[in-house]
């Protein structure tokens, strides 16, 4: 019968499974990105060697990965950049379980919205700085301030991706879950979870991003160790050089934690159907 | 097994979606509603699938009134809603995550077997093409064993050629198990190469006008003249409706 010759002898090979090889855009991907910055800190050092650019203001490339590289030496580099990470991956889980679990209330429970939306979303509205002198004056100038600070600036964006998440989950696909009966909790664990997922990875990376960026502003009020304070401490001594290496190392480590992010996203959000590379925000 | 009894349905905007509709469905027939779009056919098997209740009547199940979605009842819908996240096997074995594993496993396999998709198993839905992704939603369907099964505008979205195989294909599959089968569609030969009757809705306020008895015998051919008379016979009786 026509029919079962039709379905029964698929034409198209099954796609293959598994992990493709990397195409060749991919592996150009890494040279690529390098390219500008690369030809920028070359035109820089040019610059700077050929005295075009004031060595008290803007000293040359080399001269500041010298200082870092003193500081690897002296072995002082190391707490400055643990404690740093320390804060922001403290900040960064805390802020991140609170917005998800806010997130996640608010957006399956239509009266809880209504009753925290309006309150969360003013404080949202809030400049990140403005709670910093509060919080030394709640909690000190030592840890729990900073921690607090920078889980303040992870939550919103990662409470904001989960709330409207869940409110942008297909109904088709919610439906599917009634016909087959699955209670409150199966239709979140099984549905709504895995549906919001690229919704939270956006919300993710953005609150990485302002946690990084919330850091700085911790440290620079009141630290004696970190990152942040290696940046007052070049301003505070005239060292132009230790300005630019913590700002260098900022950059990197920040770069580098959100490139994870973003590799872990990838992973997990290879199935989406999209114009663009699957799993990218 | 499926008894329809005064069903009415109001919506909220005051708009009455349906208004009296009584039906009655013996076990292993096929019954296809037929009528314009608007015409409420989409809702009733809404209903009878469970997703709303009816604002008056009752949609009574092997004697039983329904409150929900039941496990007798599959629902296959117009889009093949597969969800993206999940292989086509994992997307099957959606409906059956209580049954033991070993259970889950050879139902999947003999289901996929059955609508041709074995070598697919581990596909995502964003490789499958559109008669394909339909073909997982028929075997998710198909997997919890269902003794009625609710079909709404399944084949709509596919072409001509597809659509065709597809009938053909699930006739084949209606005749193993014998489920009793629910179509709604606006394609009035879809509606003659399957159904034993078609039942005729026409709509604002849904009601049903007519119910014929389809009594060509199987296998029909499309190009035969009693299908074409029968073709005929249908199309008269919605477009009567119609000026009504």
């Amino acid at each position: 019968m026509a029919a079962t010759s039709l379905l029964s002898a698929p034409r198209l090979a099954p796609p293959a499974t598994g992990t493709a090889a990397p195409s060749a855009a991919r592996r150009w991907r890494w040279p690529l990105g390098a390219l500008l910055p690369a030809a920028l800190l070359a035109l820089w050092e040019v610059l700077a060697r050929a005295g075009a650019l004031p060595p008290n203001l803007l000293p040359a490339p080399s001269r500041v990965l010298a200082t870092i590289g003193e500081l690897a030496r002296t072995g002082e580099l190391w707490p400055h950049l643990g404690l740093t990470l320390g804060r922001v991956a403290l900040g960064f889980g805390l802020g991140t379980a609170l917005g998800t679990l806010l997130g996640a209330l608010t957006g399956y429970l239509p009266l809880l919205r209504r009753l925290l939306d309006p309150l969360l979303q003013g404080l949202r509205n809030i400049p990140s700085l403005a709670w910093v002198p509060l919080f030394i004056l709640w909690m000190g100038i030592y840890e729990t301030s900073k921690v607090v600070l920078i889980a303040v600036g992870v939550f919103f964006p990662v409470y904001l991706a989960v709330m409207s998440g869940i409110q942008n989950v297909d109904r088709k696909l919610v439906e599917v879950g009634r016909v087959y009966r699955l209670s409150g909790l199966q239709l979140v664990r099984r549905v709504f979870l895995p549906a919001t997922l690229p919704a939270y990875f956006v919300g993710l990376r953005n609150g990485l991003g302002l946690g990084w960026m919330f850091v700085v502003a911790a440290e620079i009020m009141g630290a004696n160790k970190g990152l942040g304070f290696l940046l007052v401490d070049g301003q505070m001594t005239g060292r132009p050089q230790t300005i630019l290496a913590s700002i260098l190392l900022f950059a990197v480590l920040g770069r580098c934690t959100d490139a994870l992010l973003a590799a872990l996203g990838r992973r997990l959000l290879r199935w989406q159907d999209v114009h663009g590379t699957a799993g990218t925000s | 097994m499926l008894q329809l009894d005064h069903i009415g349905k109001q919506f909220d905007n005051r708009v009455v979606a349906l208004d009296d509709i009584s039906l009655h469905l013996r076990a292993g027939e096929i019954v296809t509603l037929v009528g314009a779009s608007g015409c409420g056919k989409s809702t009733l098997l809404r209903l009878v699938a469970g997703l709303e209740a009816p604002s008056t009547g009752r949609v009574l199940l092997h004697g039983a009134p329904l409150t929900g979605p039941h496990p007798a009842v599959g629902v296959i819908f117009q889009e093949p809603r597969l969800m993206p996240w999940l292989a086509v096997a994992a997307n099957v074995r959606f409906g059956i995550a209580h049954l033991p594993a070993a259970e889950q496993a050879r139902r999947t396999a003999a289901v996929l077997a059955r609508v041709g998709l074995s070598a697919f198993a581990e596909a995502l839905p964003r490789q499958l093409s559109g008669g394909m992704a339909q073909r997982v939603a028929i075997a998710r369907a198909l997997v919890t064993q269902p003794a009625l099964l609710l079909l709404d505008e399944p084949f709509s979205a596919l072409d001509p050629f597809t659509k065709v195989s597809m009938h053909e294909h699930l006739l084949d599959i209606w005749a193993d198990a014998r489920p009793t089968l629910l179509l709604v569609t606006h394609d009035v030969e879809e509606a003659l190469v399957l159904s034993d009757r078609v039942v005729v809705l026409h709509g604002h306020p849904g009601r049903i006008s007519q119910t014929l008895r389809v009594d060509l015998p199987r296998p029909r051919r499309r190009t035969s003249p009693e299908f074409q008379a029968w073709k005929q016979r249908i199309l008269h009786a919605l477009e009567v409706e119609a000026a009504a």
